[in-house]
């Protein structure tokens, strides 16, 4: 039986002479895309999204007092759920090739890990701002429905401007934790350095600031997590925005930087 | 055509592969051989851009690996059945293989019928495998492309006895259609029965290569009496150098009819005599994976074999 599949299924020598084309990238794209959510763990990471806005959105609702009941609220209270699990997804997407062993048929298909890599960053920043029009369409959904059970006004104080700085923010975070997979390529130890980077390492610079004078004026410029507040706030100025993109690039972009040569040259086993 | 061309890959404090040279060719089978720890896998990951060689390289289809466009149509690879993600089901798997090759869907369900998985276990999740569907569903996302060459690492891990026939026959078709396979294990008597071409490696290192039939034929004459003793003797006294094993039996390089006609002079009665098929073959890759620290006590034993036969040898001379 075997065989005869095979007879058919096999390459004629004469069909060697017909080369097939590159892999486009628009490809290496949607497969990643794909892998994202073709496991359980991975759809319920994205289904939980729609998930915990809902129950935010809810809770708001429920345990605000109706003076609090504005747009602003409830995209602040989405915004926290957002915060881990949106870095989460960035991790796992490249983790899971080292954790899982996937890696192994992903570089070979595709051996430049390099294209791989770009690919699930442009699948988890996209999934990072579909996310974030989710979450404020269910807030506004829950400005909308809290404010007709109060039967008071809904206040819709949140401009484009502000919007666009909370996805900034949170795109931003999503790429340190991207950037984590990457160095760490586990995804236990990825996740941990997450939370050392987004909860441990503020309090280490809070305690530093707080007690050593020579940092306090420093601080903003080092420190990642306190440069991407000014995000949440109002309109940064142009020196927090200076600051902003100093600490992106001390926290993001040299140790991506590093992690992405350590991918392209380590093996794969 | 896959070739490997004085590859080297070193680490930390050892060397893996050692100058390891050698050609699959078109239409042949080629065994790739060697104990465990010997450098199999290393060199094929190399092979298939995995892991960076030191110096020397691979080509496929006269080509480095990642110059190939999409190097699923050309090369089908299959190192470690259980390296998937253990929460997608063996259809997904393909699909993504199909989808990255830019396959036509079809293909998906072609290629588990071809291998054997149900539609029924092509839903189920990887983690429940057995490591013989794994193999399958290996062997199925390594011909999805329709490649023509396919490198397989010690394929037959964890198939049945009907599974190792089947692959073995798919293997053959595979390569009579003029495909190249290339494929590991460390049991001569499984790729025995299936490769044209063999290199057994040893600690990095090419121990030997060529036709199945050739390096078969090195190994010479195999031959018992109720009386070893007074058969070596004989032999000797008529010039052939001969070695007796442990097993009572006497092996030589002479031919079987000339030893037939000493043990008939001497008028010494023989239970056996054939040629040593693949006995010397054996016997290398015995004393290679005693080499192995892991047989130590193998080891011993082959050693004191070793220099029980030079010494029989050494009082011939």
């Amino acid at each position: 039986m075997s065989t005869i599949a095979l007879e058919r299924e096999t390459r004629r020598p004469t069909e060697a002479a017909v080369e097939p084309g590159p892999i486009p990238m628009s490809r290496v794209v949607g497969v990643e895309f794909r892998k994202m959510f073709d496991t359980r763990s991975g759809f319920w990471l994205m289904t939980s999204i729609g998930i915990t806005a809902l129950l935010a959105t809810s809770a708001v609702i429920l345990f605000a007092p109706d003076s609090e009941l504005t747009f602003e609220t409830f995209a602040t209270a989405i915004g926290f759920p957002m915060a881990v699990i949106l870095p989460m997804i960035a991790i796992l997407s490249v983790t899971s090739e080292w954790s899982q062993r996937s890696g192994l048929t992903t570089f070979t298909l595709v051996p430049h890990r390099g294209r791989v890599i770009w690919a699930k960053a442009i699948c988890s920043v996209l999934i990072g701002v579909v996310s974030m029009f989710i979450a404020l369409l269910v807030g506004a959904l829950g400005n909308v429905v809290g404010t007709a059970i109060t039967r008071t006004e809904a206040i819709w104080n949140l401009t484009v401007t502000d919007f666009a700085l909370i996805v900034l923010a949170n795109v931003l975070s999503l790429l340190i934790g991207f950037m984590l997979g990457v160095v760490i390529r586990n995804s236990a130890g990825a996740i941990v350095a997450y939370f050392v980077y987004s909860l441990l390492l503020p309090t280490v610079f809070g305690m530093l600031a707080a007690f050593q004078t020579w940092f306090r004026d420093l601080q903003p410029w080092v420190d990642f997590n306190y440069a991407s507040t000014a995000l949440f706030n109002a309109t940064p100025t142009g020196e927090q925005w200076g600051q902003l993109g100093v600490s992106t690039l001390i926290w993001l972009v040299a140790p991506l930087a590093v992690g992405l040569r350590l991918v392209l040259r380590s093996e794969v086993k | 055509m896959i070739t490997v061309d004085s590859l080297t890959k070193k680490y930390a404090g050892f060397v893996a592969v050692d100058h390891v040279t050698f050609t699959a060719s078109p239409g042949r089978v080629t065994g790739f051989l060697g104990p465990n720890g010997a450098g199999k896998s290393t060199t094929m990951r190399v092979m298939v851009g995995l892991t960076p060689p030191t110096s020397g390289g691979t080509t496929v289809a006269g080509r480095r690996y990642a110059e190939l466009p999409n190097p699923g149509r050309k090369v089908g690879v299959l190192l470690d059945a259980s390296a998937q993600h253990a929460g997608r089901t063996g259809r997904e798997i393909l699909t993504i293989a199909q989808r990255t090759m830019g396959l036509p869907k079809e293909r998906v369900a072609a290629m588990l019928d071809l291998v054997g998985l149900t539609g029924a276990e092509a839903e189920r999740r990887v983690r429940h495998y057995s490591l013989g569907m794994r193999q399958r569903l290996g062997i199925a996302t390594a011909l999805i492309g329709d490649p023509d060459a396919l490198i397989l690492d010690e394929p037959a891990n964890g198939l049945d006895p009907a599974g190792i026939r089947w692959m073995r026959d798919l293997l053959r078709s595979f390569a009579d259609q003029g495909g190249t396979v290339l494929l590991s294990s460390h049991l001569l008597h499984e790729i025995e029965v299936i490769a044209d071409d063999l290199v057994v490696i040893g600690n990095g290192r090419v121990v030997a290569q060529g036709t199945k039939s050739k390096l078969l034929k090195a190994a010479g004459t195999v031959v018992r009496s109720a009386a070893p003793g007074d058969l070596t003797r004989a032999l000797m006294a008529a010039g052939i150098t001969c070695t007796a094993s442990g097993d009572g039996s006497v092996r030589t390089s002479a031919e079987p009819a000339e030893v037939g006609r000493v043990a008939h002079a001497a008028g010494i009665p023989l239970v056996e005599l054939r040629s040593g098929d693949g006995a010397g073959l054996e016997e290398m890759f015995l004393e290679l994976t005693a080499e192995s620290q892991r047989e130590a006590g193998s080891h011993r034993e082959a050693v004191s074999q070793r220099e029980a036969g030079s010494q029989r040898e050494g009082a011939a001379a």
